[in-house]
């Protein structure tokens, strides 16, 4: 792994404490997850050198963008940078053209990239060219503060939130084109988000962040399916299992993904095989068996090995790790069905996947 | 015919005093309201509170001060004797001066305000598209704030087409230099002159009306733009 953008910096600011030191790799997406006011924004702010703080040491694919100690700060209109904001922030003087216009027309001439037809045509916003930000939906809004960004031809992209003032709806709308995203251009994008679904779906890497702090920073899959995250010991724990499609069972409008270790069905959603697919496993749908059972309805379960047992959100219940070959699962279940199975770290176990869902 | 050579010449006169002191003021007061704006300094209040000084002093205390200050005792008037500009008093030059101070706050507050409603946002998201600062300035803020630039512009032109105490003060009442509207009006009461008065003042009164009614009409549709 290639640990091209370097961010140390440490700011205090009306009781507020950001300390962070991460290296993370350029390249795909890296999702920044954890709850509100965890400083998130903050840090991208600092990687965009929208905030100046008084210690901090920035580097990106060996560039220096600040290094306070020898009194560097390279300001933000020369960091080779996209930035998609929270609320799309287009610019109400000028229409779509205008505001893609901007950002093309500043762009440095050796940098190449995008015409405006190409860009219009990748986030489909060749129709909307004449309108004035205030005549756009949320969702289109979004799309073309996307496609301004990319204008400039950025080396990074940050993207704060990019879903959070668009409705359920606009969301399933605006997620594909990221993903084109991500899997056409190779622009790494660091990704400010508090949804896990969005996480699941999009990154690769993964910084947990908790009261201004970094508490794991890691490869998606692997950090998800840590159990000593507090952090990610809610309802929501899930583990990611990322595989192709095997078979197709057109009968049962079903799906088989296999993934090293393992097989599971999924629901069809049209999907052809050998299509790569991420899978996401919620804890609480993962049962554990001694034996493999007989005559249940429950379609998946996987020969597992217990790696890891910890306590999870309620005192009643544990949170248990689960290596199926190399990947891993989590199980939700009680403290009480640990004890009385005797369920111990090491020992063969069949793990009943209840439900799994496609997530891209 | 009402209106005497006298009379035109006031008119002509008062419209160029009032396009200079625009055109200056506009220059002027755009980075003042701009620092205003934008700064946390301890300075922000007192200074602001000298820009709106004209607006409570009487008229005639601002140009007592002017006349002392520019007069051939004051440092204003041995700075500019030691420029060879001579005196500035009971010149056109001295007035356009006391316009200009006069009508301070009408140019910077409304500006003041634009910048502020214009907020941080636009300039930060400038920046990540590679606008330099000045560049941002001219290309966002400025067209951003343009309901508030034109009305400025207007406020001034109108205020200073109406001052009186400043004019009579530092520019006296001098034909063809310093004798503008208001005064000329004056002057024809003076005389009892009444036709006369009533032609210049009414038309004062159409000209003001105009611009006020131009004013909603813009603050009208500049609120239903970015609405």
């Amino acid at each position: 792994m290639s640990q091209a953008i370097v961010i140390r910096t440490r700011m205090e600011r009306g009781g507020f404490t950001l300390d962070v030191d991460l290296a993370l790799p350029a390249r795909g997406i890296t999702a920044v997850f954890g709850p509100s006011g965890c400083g998130k924004t903050t840090l991208l702010r600092c990687l965009a050198g929208l905030e100046r703080p008084p210690q901090a040491q920035i580097v990106v694919e060996g560039q220096v963008w600040q290094d306070s100690r020898e009194g560097v700060f390279v300001p933000t209109w020369q960091r080779p940078l996209g930035y998609v904001f929270q609320e799309a922030s287009l610019f109400d003087h000028l229409d779509v053209r205008g505001n893609l216009d901007f950002a093309l027309r500043r762009r440095r001439g050796s940098e190449g990239g995008f015409e405006l037809p190409a860009l219009a045509a990748m986030l489909d916003i060749g129709h909307l060219l004449a309108r004035r930000p205030h005549e756009l939906s949320g969702g289109e809004r979004q799309r073309v503060g996307i496609a301004r960004a990319l204008a400039t031809q950025p080396r990074l992209l940050l993207l704060d939130e990019p879903l959070a003032a668009v409705d359920m709806a606009r969301r399933k709308e605006i997620l594909p084109w990221l993903e084109r995203l991500r899997d056409e251009l190779h622009v790494p994008m660091l990704y400010v988000t508090h949804a896990a679904d969005e996480v699941a779906r999009l990154a690769s890497h993964l910084v947990l962040m908790e009261a201004g702090r970094c508490v794991a920073a890691g490869p998606l899959a692997e950090t998800l399916t840590r159990v000593d995250l507090p952090l990610l010991a809610g309802d929501e724990a899930a583990a990611l299992l990322e595989g192709e499609i095997e078979e197709v069972d057109a009968h049962w409008h079903l799906a088989q993904v296999a993934f090293p270790g393992g097989t599971l069905w999924i629901g069809d959603s049209g999907l052809s095989a050998g299509r790569p697919v991420r899978v996401r496993v919620l804890a609480r749908d993962v049962s554990i068996v001694r034996e493999p059972p007989h005559g249940s309805s429950i379609q998946n379960v996987l020969p597992c090995r217990v790696r890891a047992i910890a306590p999870a959100g309620h005192p009643s219940q544990v949170t248990v790790q689960l290596a199926c070959g190399s990947t891993l699962l989590l199980a939700r279940v009680t403290a009480r069905a640990v004890h009385q199975l005797k369920i111990a770290v090491g020992d063969p176990v069949w793990a009943q996947v209840k439900s799994a869902a496609l997530v891209g | 015919m009402p209106i005497a050579r006298e009379d035109l010449q006031a008119i002509w006169l008062t419209l160029k005093l009032a396009a200079s002191t625009t055109l200056l003021l506009l220059l002027l007061a755009t980075p003042l309201a701009w620092w205003l704006a934008r700064t946390r300094s301890r300075l922000r209040a007192p200074v602001a509170a000298v820009v709106a000084l004209p607006l409570v002093l009487p008229p005639t205390v601002l140009g007592f001060y002017l006349l002392v200050a520019f007069g051939p005792q004051g440092w204003g008037g041995q700075f500019t004797q030691a420029l060879g500009l001579g005196l500035l008093p009971f010149t056109f030059a001295g007035l356009l001066l006391g316009s200009i101070l006069y009508s301070l706050p009408f140019a910077v507050q409304p500006l003041q305000s634009a910048f502020e409603a214009v907020g941080r946002r636009p300039l930060e998201v400038a920046a990540t598209l590679r606008a330099a600062p000045l560049d941002s300035f001219v290309h966002v803020v400025l067209p951003l704030a343009r309901p508030g630039i034109v009305q400025a512009a207007v406020l001034t032109f109108a205020h200073t087409v109406g001052e009186f105490g400043v004019v009579l003060m530092i520019g006296g009442n001098i034909p063809r230099q310093t004798q503008v509207v208001s005064t000329q009006i004056y002057g024809h009461v003076e005389a009892l002159q009444y036709t006369q008065a009533h032609w210049l003042s009414a038309g004062m009164v159409l000209f003001s009306f105009a611009v006020l009614l131009a004013l909603a009409r813009m603050n009208r549709r500049s609120t239903r733009v970015v609405g």
